[in-house]
C-alpha cells in the first residue's frame, strides 16, 4: 500500500484588501490547489476572508524558544525607539 | 415566456439542485477525508439554496399558494421535473465525482445563460447561483485529474464511475432546455478534464431520458421517501 | 460539540513520569502557567502534560467527528428545506471542529492518522454522548439544546487553556458553536407548541436525552482525582460537579418556558444555595458507555472505520497523482 496520507499545510487568511493574511489553522491536502481550496472550504465558511495563503508546514522555520532572550528582550531598553520617549514643549502641535 | 412554461423551467431549476443536494448530503460524516467532508457540505449547501430560491419562484409563477417546502415535500415521482443524472446513487467517491463532474459543468453553462436571460426573477437566481457552480465544476474535474491519474484502483473506479453516469448525459441536451446549442461548449470542457486525468471519452451509447416529463429512475422514489418521511407522516405540522 | 476527559491506560504512566522531569524546568513551566501564560508548540513541557493533552483535545476532536453521525442520520430526513440547510451546516461545522481539534494536537507531535487509529482501534475515548441513538426528529432539536449546551459549558473556559493553539482552536469552535445550541432550543420550541404527537416526541427526547447529558460533565469530582492537576495547568478550568450544577440551574427554566418536563422527581429548588438540587445520576450506566457498552456504539465505530477504509483508495491516489504531477514538473 502506497502512503496515502496527506501532508500538512498552514493556512492564512486576508480578512479583508487592506489587511496582512494572519494565521487561521491548518488543512491536509495532498497538493497545492487542494490546499487553497480546503483552506476555502474550512476557514471562510463564514465570510473570513478575500484571500487565501497556503504554506507547506514543512516549509515554515520557526525561531526556537531557547532562544527568545537573546533574540527578543534586547529591544526592551530602546525606548528611544517610541515617539512617547521624546519630550516636547507644551503647546507645541502637530509632531 | 408564458407562466406555465416559466413554472416547468424553474421546476426543472429548483428539482435538478434539490435532488442533487439531497445526495451530497448523504456524504455528511463519511468522507475519505474531514477536508473533503467539508467541501461536499459546502456543495451540498450550495444547491440546497439553489433549490428553495428555484421552487419558492415556481410557487409564485404558479400562484396556488405552494412554497419551495410544498413541492419539496408533497410532489410525487410523476411530478418531479429534475435529470435523471442527479438522482443516480453516490456509490464510491469516483461515482459521485463523476456525477458532479458531468453535473457542474452542464449546470454552470445552463447557469450562465440564464443570469443573462431577460426574465428578471429567473436572472437573479441564476447570477448568484453560477459563481458558486463554478466552483464546484471545477472542484469536481479536479478530483477526475487526481482519480483518473492517482493509483490503477483510482482509475478503474474512475472508469467505472463515468460508465455508469454516461448514459444520462444526452438527456441533459433535451431540445426542451433549448439546450443543443450548449453541447460543444460541454464536450469540449469534459474533453479537456478527460484527457488531463489520461482518460478516454465514453463510447456514445442510447441516452436515458424521461426525467423532465416525471419519468424517472428507480432511484428517485426511494430518495423521496427518506426527504419527505415527516411531511407525509405527519400531515399538516409544523416545524 | 465536546469530551468529557476520559482516562486510559497511557494516565497512570503519564502521572508517574512527572517526578523524572528537571526539577528547574518544571517549575518554570509551572510559573508561567500559574501567571496565566500560554504554552505554544516549541515550549518545553513535562511529558505528562503533552501526553494529558494530545489525550484530551484527540479525545475531543474524536467527539466532533463521532457526534456527526448521530446528528447526520436526520439530515436526509429534516422536515423542510430551512431545517435540512440548518442541520447539515451545523453537521459540517462538528466536522470543521474535530479537524481545528486534530491540527491542535498535531502540534504537539502526534499526526491525525495516528489519532484515527487510536479512535478505531478502540484505544481512545470519545463522549459517551454519541452512543445513544437519534430516533425522532425531536432528538435533533434536544442535541442542540442540552448536548451543545453542555459543551458550551465546558468549552467556554477552555478558550483560555494554558495550551496556545487549543486554546485559539476553542476560541474559532465557541464563535462558531453559538447558533447550535439556539437551533436545537428552537426545533424543541416548535414542537412543544406543535400537535399531540410532535409534543410527545419532544418530551420524550428530553426523557432520554437528560441524564446521558448530565453525564457529559465526567464523575463526579471526588472520583475524578485527575481534575486537580489538569485545572493547576488551565487544561481544565472547573470541576465536573461545578460545571454540571450550572448546567441544570441555566437548563431548568428553559424546559420550563416552553412546557417541558425535566424528568427528575428530585429535582427542587434550593433557595440556601441559589441552585437546583437534582436526583442521583446512574453512574453505573456512565461507566458502562465508557467501557463501550452504549446502545449504538458498535454503529459508530462501524461507520467511521467504513468512511475511513472506503476512502483509502481515493487518499492514495491524490498523493500518487501530486507525486506524479511533481516529478512531470521537475523534469520541464
Amino acid at each position: 500500500m502506497t502512503n496515502a496520507n496527506w501532508p500538512l499545510w498552514e493556512v492564512f487568511v486576508r480578512a479583508k484588501n487592506g489587511l496582512s493574511h494572519k494565521h487561521a489553522g491548518s488543512v491536509h491536502a495532498a497538493d497545492a490547489r487542494m490546499a487553497i481550496e480546503a483552506a476555502r472550504d474550512v476557514y471562510t465558511r463564514r465570510m473570513e476572508g478575500v484571500s487565501l495563503w497556503v504554506v507547506p508546514s514543512s516549509a515554515i522555520v520557526a525561531s526556537d524558544p531557547k532562544e527568545a532572550a537573546d533574540l527578543f528582550e534586547p529591544a526592551a531598553d530602546k525606548v528611544y525607539r517610541h515617539p512617547t520617549f521624546y519630550t516636547i514643549p507644551e503647546g507645541v502641535k502637530n509632531i | 415566456m408564458a407562466d406555465d412554461v416559466l413554472f416547468d423551467h424553474a421546476l426543472r431549476l429548483g428539482d435538478d439542485a434539490l435532488v442533487m443536494g439531497q445526495r451530497l448530503s448523504e456524504w455528511c460524516g463519511h468522507a475519505p477525508m474531514l477536508e473533503v467532508d467539508l467541501a461536499l457540505a459546502n456543495i451540498a449547501l450550495d444547491l440546497l439554496g439553489q433549490a428553495t430560491h428555484f421552487l419558492n419562484l415556481a410557487g409564485e409563477i404558479e400562484g396556488k399558494g405552494r412554497d419551495a417546502d410544498a413541492l419539496a415535500f408533497h410532489r410525487d415521482v410523476l411530478d418531479f421535473r429534475n435529470c435523471l443524472l442527479v438522482e443516480q446513487p453516490n456509490g464510491d467517491f469516483a461515482q459521485t465525482i463523476a456525477r458532479q463532474f458531468l453535473f457542474s459543468n452542464w449546470q454552470e453553462l445552463l447557469m450562465r445563460e440564464i443570469a443573462a436571460a431577460p426574465e428578471p426573477r429567473l436572472a437573479a437566481i441564476g447570477a448568484k447561483a453560477v459563481k458558486e457552480i463554478a466552483y464546484h465544476a471545477k472542484f469536481a474535474s479536479e478530483w477526475v485529474v487526481r482519480l483518473g491519474d492517482g493509483t490503477a484502483e483510482s482509475r478503474t473506479r474512475m472508469i467505472a464511475g463515468l460508465e455508469w453516469m454516461w448514459r444520462f448525459v444526452d438527456e441533459l441536451f433535451d431540445p426542451m432546455d433549448g439546450a443543443p446549442s450548449r453541447r460543444g461548449e460541454w464536450d469540449a470542457r469534459i474533453n479537456r478534464t478527460l484527457t488531463e486525468a489520461g482518460l478516454e471519452l465514453p463510447k456514445p451509447r442510447r441516452g436515458a431520458m424521461g426525467g423532465r416529463a416525471g419519468h424517472h429512475s428507480e432511484h428517485l422514489g426511494h430518495l423521496l421517501t427518506e426527504m419527505q418521511f415527516l411531511q407525509r407522516a405527519y400531515p399538516g405540522a409544523t416545524w | 460539540m465536546y469530551t468529557t476527559e476520559l482516562k486510559d491506560k497511557d494516565q497512570k504512566a503519564a502521572a508517574v513520569s512527572l517526578a523524572d522531569e528537571d526539577p528547574e524546568k518544571l517549575a518554570a513551566f509551572e510559573a508561567r502557567v500559574a501567571a496565566d501564560d500560554f504554552i505554544e508548540p516549541k515550549d518545553w513541557m513535562p511529558e505528562a502534560y503533552r501526553k494529558t493533552l494530545v489525550r484530551q483535545i484527540s479525545q475531543h476532536a474524536h467527539s466532533e467527528i463521532v457526534g456527526m453521525l448521530p446528528e447526520g442520520n436526520w439530515i436526509t430526513r429534516a422536515p423542510n428545506l430551512r431545517r435540512k440547510a440548518i442541520l447539515l451546516a451545523k453537521v459540517q461545522d462538528e466536522g470543521g471542529h474535530g479537524l481545528y481539534l486534530y491540527a491542535a494536537a498535531e502540534t504537539l507531535g502526534t499526526s491525525r492518522e495516528e489519532m484515527i487509529d487510536a479512535l478505531h482501534s478502540g484505544k481512545a475515548k470519545y463522549s459517551t454522548i454519541f452512543n445513544y441513538p437519534t430516533l425522532t426528529w425531536a432528538d435533533i432539536g434536544a442535541i442542540g439544546w442540552l448536548v451543545d449546551g453542555a459543551a458550551i459549558m465546558n468549552q467556554v473556559p477552555l478558550q483560555r487553556t494554558s495550551y496556545g493553539p487549543y486554546a485559539r482552536a476553542m476560541v474559532r469552535i465557541c464563535k462558531e458553536e453559538s447558533f447550535h445550541q439556539r437551533q436545537g432550543y428552537e426545533i424543541m420550541s416548535v414542537l412543544a407548541a406543535g400537535t399531540a404527537e410532535q409534543k410527545r416526541m419532544a418530551q420524550d427526547a428530553l426523557n432520554r436525552w437528560w441524564w446521558p447529558s448530565l453525564m457529559m460533565f465526567g464523575p463526579p469530582d471526588d472520583k475524578s482525582p485527575n481534575t486537580a492537576q489538569s485545572v493547576r495547568w488551565r487544561i481544565k478550568r472547573e470541576t465536573n460537579d461545578e460545571l454540571r450544577q450550572r448546567f441544570v440551574d441555566v437548563t431548568v427554566p428553559q424546559a420550563e418556558a416552553i412546557g417541558l418536563r425535566v424528568p427528575d422527581p428530585a429535582l427542587t429548588w434550593n433557595d440556601e444555595r441559589g441552585s437546583y438540587d437534582f436526583g442521583a445520576i446512574d453512574w453505573e450506566e456512565f461507566y458502562a458507555v465508557v467501557r463501550g457498552e452504549g446502545p449504538v456504539a458498535k454503529e459508530r465505530t462501524q461507520a467511521r472505520v467504513k468512511a475511513w477504509e472506503d476512502g483509502a483508495w481515493v487518499r492514495e491516489a491524490a498523493v500518487a497523482h501530486a507525486s506524479k504531477r511533481a516529478l512531470k514538473m521537475a523534469a520541464e
